[in-house]
């Protein structure tokens, strides 16, 4: 049994309340910024991904929820075209970005994640100073405005200005692990993109740190798309809009409402997972 | 019930026995150990006792002389001065061509080459080449470029000969270096729109760097030794002058202790403990040098 684990009841009452709450602070624009058309994927021989369709809405939080393996990861890393990095990664099907396909030939994927930041798993600033780890994306996108001012607009969006305002030459590395995660936030919306996508980004935290990373996550709804991973339901219920529960073999099985997702599944699968009875 | 001893947690027959095996085990580990540091205290001390009163700032001023000693100005006596600038000289220039060839073979394995079998087979072949004895490179840099590319037994040619000597081994430790830096850093700067090109100069390197200076200086460091490979290459003995250009003469440090060694008279047994000792402390500086860019960048 893992820490995640949700086979007490009480938490399952709590949980559709919980997301209720915050689905109704991002209302987003009604417009879908990312939609997906029948994503394959394979590594090697292995299919990681069946036939996912998903249009993601825009400047609202989804969250990608499934137990380990089901391919959750692998589906949010197709949208900045981070599987390309694998060598044995094959995609098929379309993954269209404000309507257009990241997969065209015409698209380079280095320009598509300029627009598509990404946060990982765990906190991995650059053995820089707190300001050139905000700056390395502005630098070499070779952004030509004021960037001490967008450094700065970054911090303050990651919630971290305050605390790291009078050392922004010292190294990130020296920074508490929640810290550097919410650096690494900074350094993914520093160059202003259109979607924020985020790899289980508070899995290595302690419970405070996620609490205030999950807050940022709320916040950054109102200027970014969020696309999250996570295997902890609970966060799902609290942070997301949207959700998306994937399954073991890779299948999108259910997506919808993080209310109705969580309150009124339609899959008995998803009901089970989601009460704990597996994953 | 106070207090009733409970026997059977004292190291009874076979418990004791494991134990002494474990102190015998850990004795023979220390004894390998005293060896290879008493070795080498003997060496130095032997050395530096041979070379005691000899080594001078004359000695290391002077040009070589049939004379072992006598300094006058302007006068005889046997100096290292011509092979020391030469070594020095010697070694700067194969350092400059097995950074840019080291690091430069290194990083297109480990960053750029497809996993496939011949980026293997060129892998383990860099990693037999480190092997092949020194001789061997001496012979080919008397074939290659003293006498093919015309090169003469010039500094230029020695210098290259040490490069082909050494550069497995700094391919291998720069390989090593870079193959040290996580992925998740890679990934980071991917993630913000980095090229590959980008990712490898900002991320990559400057991890790597470090490492990859602690593993060039350690070779450059067994380079300076090598006798063999200058010997081939036809480095000249009684060079009166520093080099004075890539393409002439150069005499370097083993070389010219080699000379001195070899002569009759016993004074000279005593010049060449002097260069031994001249030798041995450049050497040392540089495994200094190296050691100290690895701790300091260790502690970040």
């Amino acid at each position: 049994m893992s820490y995640e684990d949700t086979t007490d009841d009480s938490l399952v009452d709590q949980r559709p309340t919980a997301g209720l709450e915050t689905a109704t602070t991002n209302s987003g624009t009604g417009r879908t910024i990312i939609e997906a058309e029948d994503v394959n994927v394979w590594y090697g021989e292995t299919q990681a991904l069946h036939d996912i369709s998903m249009e993601i809405p825009e400047q609202q939080v989804t969250a990608l929820i499934g137990p380990s393996g089901c391919g959750k990861s692998t589906f949010l890393r197709c949208i900045n075209r981070m599987n390309d990095l694998i060598d044995t990664a094959r995609v098929e099907g379309a993954v269209r970005l404000r309507g257009k396909n990241v997969y065209d030939d015409d698209v380079d994927p280095v320009a598509l994640r300029r627009k598509v930041g990404m946060v990982f798993q765990k906190p991995n600033p650059f053995p820089k100073s707190v300001y050139d780890n905000v700056a390395y994306g502005l630098n070499i996108q070779g952004y030509d405005g004021d960037i001490d001012a967008r450094v700065e607009e970054a911090l303050r969006s990651a919630a971290l200005w305050d605390e790291v305002k009078d050392q922004l030459d010292e190294s990130g590395l020296e920074l508490s692990g929640g810290q550097q995660q919410r650096l690494c936030i900074a350094r993914a919306i520093a160059p202003d993109p259109e979607v924020v996508l985020m790899d289980e980004p508070a899995s290595a935290l302690d419970p405070v740190a996620t609490s205030k990373i999950e807050d940022l996550i709320d916040d950054l709804a109102r200027d970014y798309t969020v696309v999250i991973v996570t295997h902890n339901m609970q966060q799902a219920a609290r942070i997301s809009d949207k959700t998306a529960v994937f399954l073991t073999g890779g299948e999108l099985v259910e997506f919808g409402d993080t209310a109705t997702v969580f309150a009124n599944p339609e899959s008995d699968r998803v009901e089970d997972y989601i009460t704990g009875k597996f994953g | 019930m106070a207090t009733e001893e409970f026997d059977g947690l004292d190291a009874n027959g076979s418990l004791a026995r494991k134990r002494l095996y474990g102190r015998i085990f850990v004795g023979v580990c220390f004894l390998s150990t005293l060896v290879g540091v008493v070795a080498l205290a003997l060496l130095l001390a032997d050395v530096i006792y041979e070379s005691w009163g000899w080594l001078s700032w004359e000695f290391l001023t002077y040009p070589p002389s049939r004379f072992a000693e006598n300094y006058l100005p302007g006068g005889r006596g046997a100096g290292i001065y011509p092979a020391l600038v030469g070594s020095i000289f010697l070694i700067v220039l194969t350092a400059v061509f097995t950074v840019f060839l080291g690091v430069g073979a290194a990083i297109y394995l480990e960053e750029y080459a497809a996993d496939n079998r011949l980026t293997r087979f060129i892998e383990a072949n860099i990693a037999n080449l480190a092997g092949v004895p020194s001789i061997v490179y001496g012979l080919l840099g008397l074939a290659i470029f003293v006498r093919a590319a015309g090169l003469g037994s010039s500094l230029l040619a020695g210098s290259l000969t040490l490069t082909l000597l050494i550069l497995p081994i700094v391919i291998v430790a720069a390989q090593e270096a870079i193959r040290a830096v996580p992925d998740s850093q890679r990934r980071a700067a991917y993630g913000v729109g980095a090229t590959k090109w980008e990712v490898t100069r900002d991320v990559v390197l400057p991890s790597a760097l470090p490492g990859i200076m602690t593993g060039t200086i350690l070779s450059l460091s067994r380079a300076i030794g090598e006798t063999a490979p200058i010997l081939m290459v036809g480095a000249a003995t009684s060079m009166f002058r520093p080099p004075y250009s890539l393409t002439g003469p150069f005499s370097a440090m083993p070389m010219q202790i080699f000379d001195w060694a070899r002569l009759p008279q016993a004074e000279f047994q005593h010049v060449a403990a002097a260069g031994s000792v001249v030798l041995l402390t450049v050497l040392l500086l540089m495994n200094a040098t190296a050691i100290a860019i690895r701790n300091r960048y260790d502690t970040r």
